[in-house]
């Protein structure tokens, strides 16, 4: 009886294994090793910030195209794009490192609230029902949404101010906390060296009178920055400055001269006495070539 | 049997505090301000500028698309500038603002309370004239009123169906006038039926405005092919498909417009500017608003120029009590908190609710316990726990086959939580979401 069992089971398995052999061998997709070699050298964080779906599709798109301009991984930089160049053969293109720069310093203190919101912690469903909390309808609402879509644990929001923080040293420049942010007030920029960066810490486009009254720190939009500005890297749009962080040259002349406090810099050494501060201009700008 | 809507509802305290209160006229604030975008569609472009002189019923923006509203002057002065303002959303937009200067009135509006009943327009110009007097949907919706008189090819107005359902606790403003205004309103609605060349109109009423329904009922006898018809007090019956379902117990299918029914439904209020407009040429420029309140002095039903500051008719009902918590721009369900009393009155203000602090305190969340009250409660059909576990995770795609888009946003599942989950409050997001993904994968 067992014997029955065992050779018809055997024979349903043999003719099995053919078909399954056969249709593999028919339906064979070819695809290339390097992109599982890629894939390896990949951090793995799958945080999207590539513009591809995932480590995969950006091994994929890497060994696809015929050259890696353009091609960042965020997370690994250019420790692992080097090692993806010498898997695929291809030179490495320099990619400048960026950072998440939160453009709003509109803190408690500075930026009386006057109302509360009591409803889901969330910014973008409270900015989908209104303006926020204080009379900014721009700034930062610090519900968190940019925290909670920081895969790399560098984005908070700090207690005291009340908006969200970049812990630059984890910021990968995934871009995750850019698209979270219903306000779009989080922006990359290049990271600068030696981390030296400078930003215009406001996005509140309502003229001059208002957003002053909203917030002491607001960009009141009066262009002395611009002014100010030898590179021509300053622009006032909708009554906001944004600085252009490739023509920007960190002198921080903008920052001395603007009114409200608005311009940031960032990893500076403090300020010293004016003839100094010329040569700081100086280094900065070798730096930066 | 007392008819109403088939699917869901819930019936909340009525607390109608201001009913049988007259309606009362409110002096004229010295600045107006009237915000452009007041209608749903396209805001109103603006047709004067700094220093114009205008007189009441002047227009001073005219409509920006086909789904959008001329806008008058409701005062007469001198304009103060275009400008933003912040308007009930916390958001800025554009208002022209105007300094009141007396009170003189365009020659061609007729102020004389005088009825008439004759109406010997052609379908075409009453919908014209109704268009050119800025009428909009006063439910609160605010859909200019002349789209919706010209029904889609394909589409076959049967009836009308006037919104005098009121359901929302607190708002007593289209119940006022119908106790003051009944004569009006038949003939407005009359003038609804000719301008869609229908001769069937059924006027229905919430069964806990006894009076109105006496009245009109007495007076529609004189008026053929009007009927009021008593409904069950259930919320929201106010809605469009609702009340579509109560009345000629028809479903409007998901996605569908109202009248694939046959259906036009035009609110009580709708009806009244709408005479006014046809046979007194006057234009959509001031409307009634509840002020009430548990802890208001002095509720009332006001009679307010568009524009006026909220501030004005809160004084005039006794000023904001000490333990005031929340401000609602209209009804307790489906009202907006305001973030200050300087918000402009609008066309779509039905009424200023002021909540008290234990009142409007939110109560704390706790998990879902699956009792689907929020299931049975929905008046569209929907699972609301359901649709808020998808937005909250953003799966778009799993909400829009859930129906997310047929919301109609009448906060019956919040309501009705044992759990104090906010469920409105996370489908609406998904649902304006799923709205825009919808939008962006038909252009």
């Amino acid at each position: 009886m067992i014997l029955i069992a065992v050779v018809s089971l055997g024979a349903i398995g043999f003719v099995g294994a053919g078909i399954l052999y056969l249709a593999s061998k028919k339906f064979e997709v070819y695809e290339d090793p390097r992109i599982a070699q890629v894939q390896e050298i990949l951090p793995a964080a799958n945080c999207g910030g590539c513009g591809y779906p995932g480590c995969g599709g950006f091994a994929a798109a890497c060994v696809k195209a015929d050259s890696l301009d353009g091609f960042l991984c965020p997370v690994g930089g250019a420790d692992v794009m080097s090692q993806v160049a010498t898997i695929l053969g291809k030179e490495v293109v320099a990619a400048v490192p960026m950072v998440a720069v939160v453009r709003c310093n509109g803190t408690c203190s500075s930026r009386p609230r006057n109302n509360q919101y009591d409803g889901i912690k969330s910014c973008t469903i409270a900015s989908n029902l209104y303006g926020g909390e204080s009379a900014c309808t721009n700034g930062c609402l610090g519900y968190g949404d940019c925290v909670v879509s920081c895969a790399f644990d560098a984005i908070s929001i700090n207690p005291t101010t009340g908006i969200a923080e970049v812990d630059e040293a984890k910021c990968t420049s995934c871009g995750a906390c850019v698209k979270a942010c219903p306000k779009a007030i989080i922006e990359l920029r290049k990271k600068g060296p030696k981390s030296r960066r400078i930003f215009v810490s406001c996005i509140n486009k309502d003229k001059g009178a208002a957003a002053k009254k909203a917030c002491a720190n607001a960009c009141i939009g009066c262009s002395l920055c611009k002014k100010q500005c030898e590179f021509d890297a300053i622009t006032i749009e909708n009554n906001v400055a944004y600085i252009d962080y490739n023509k920007c040259r960190l002198c921080r002349k903008c920052v001395a001269v603007c009114p409200t406090g608005a311009i940031h810099e960032l990893n500076f050494p403090p300020r010293k006495e004016k003839v100094v501060e010329a040569k700081v201009v100086e280094t900065s700008e070798t730096e930066n070539k | 049997m007392l008819k109403t809507f088939r699917i869901g509802g819930i019936h909340p305290p009525e607390n109608k505090l201001s009913a049988g209160k007259q309606i009362t006229g409110l002096a004229l604030p010295t600045q107006v301000i009237i915000p452009l975008g007041q209608h749903i569609g396209a805001p109103a472009q603006a047709l004067v500028k700094k220093g114009d002189i205008v007189k009441v019923g002047t227009p001073i923006a005219k409509a920006g698309g086909f789904v959008s509203a001329n806008i008058h002057a409701s005062v007469s002065g001198k304009v103060a500038k275009v400008d933003n303002v912040l308007d009930a959303s916390g958001y800025k937009r554009m208002a022209i603002y105007i300094d009141v200067v007396g009170d003189e009135w365009e020659e061609t509006i007729d102020r004389s309370e005088t009825l008439i009943k004759e109406c010997t327009l052609a379908p075409k110009e009453i919908v014209d004239k109704i268009a050119a007097c800025g009428i909009v949907g006063l439910g609160g919706a605010t859909f200019p009123t002349q789209v919706k008189l010209m029904p889609p090819p394909g589409t076959k107005a049967e009836l009308i169906i006037i919104n005098a359902v009121e359901c929302e606790p607190y708002l007593t403003s289209d119940h006022a006038l119908m106790l003051e205004k009944a004569e009006e309103i038949l003939v407005g609605v009359t003038i609804l039926m000719q301008s869609v060349s229908v001769s069937k109109a059924v006027i229905g009423v919430e069964n806990n405005k006894k009076d109105a329904i006496e009245k009109l009922t007495s007076l529609a006898k004189q008026y053929a092919g009007i009927e009021i018809m008593p409904l069950k007090v259930q919320y929201p019956q106010g809605g469009e498909k609702q009340l579509i379902d109560a009345v000629i117990r028809k479903q409007v299918k998901s996605g569908g417009l109202p009248i694939s029914t046959g259906a036009v439904v035009q609110n009580v209020g709708t009806a009244f500017a709408v005479y006014e407009a046809v046979q007194k040429n006057k234009p959509l420029f001031e409307r009634v608003v509840t002020v009430t309140g548990k802890a208001v002095s002095n509720t009332c039903n006001l009679l307010v120029r568009v524009g006026t500051p909220i501030r004005y008719l809160i004084e005039a009902a006794g000023g904001i009590p000490e333990n005031t918590g929340k401000i609602i721009g209209g009804g307790p369900m489906m009202g907006k908190a305001l973030i200050t009393a300087d918000v402009p009155v609008t066309k779509g203000s039905s009424g200023i609710l002021l909540m008290t602090k234990e009142e409007s305190v939110r109560k704390p969340m706790s998990n879902c316990i699956r009792c689907a009250k929020c299931v049975s409660a929905c008046p569209m059909g929907l699972n609301p726990t359901h649709l808020m576990n998808l937005t909250e995770f953003a799966e778009w795609d799993g909400a829009e086959k859930n129906h997310i888009a047929d919301c109609i946003e009448c906060g019956s599942c919040s309501f009705t939580c044992p759990a104090n989950r906010p469920l409105l409050d996370q489908i609406r997001f998904g649902k304006g979401k799923v709205m825009g993904i919808i939008r962006a994968r038909k252009s």
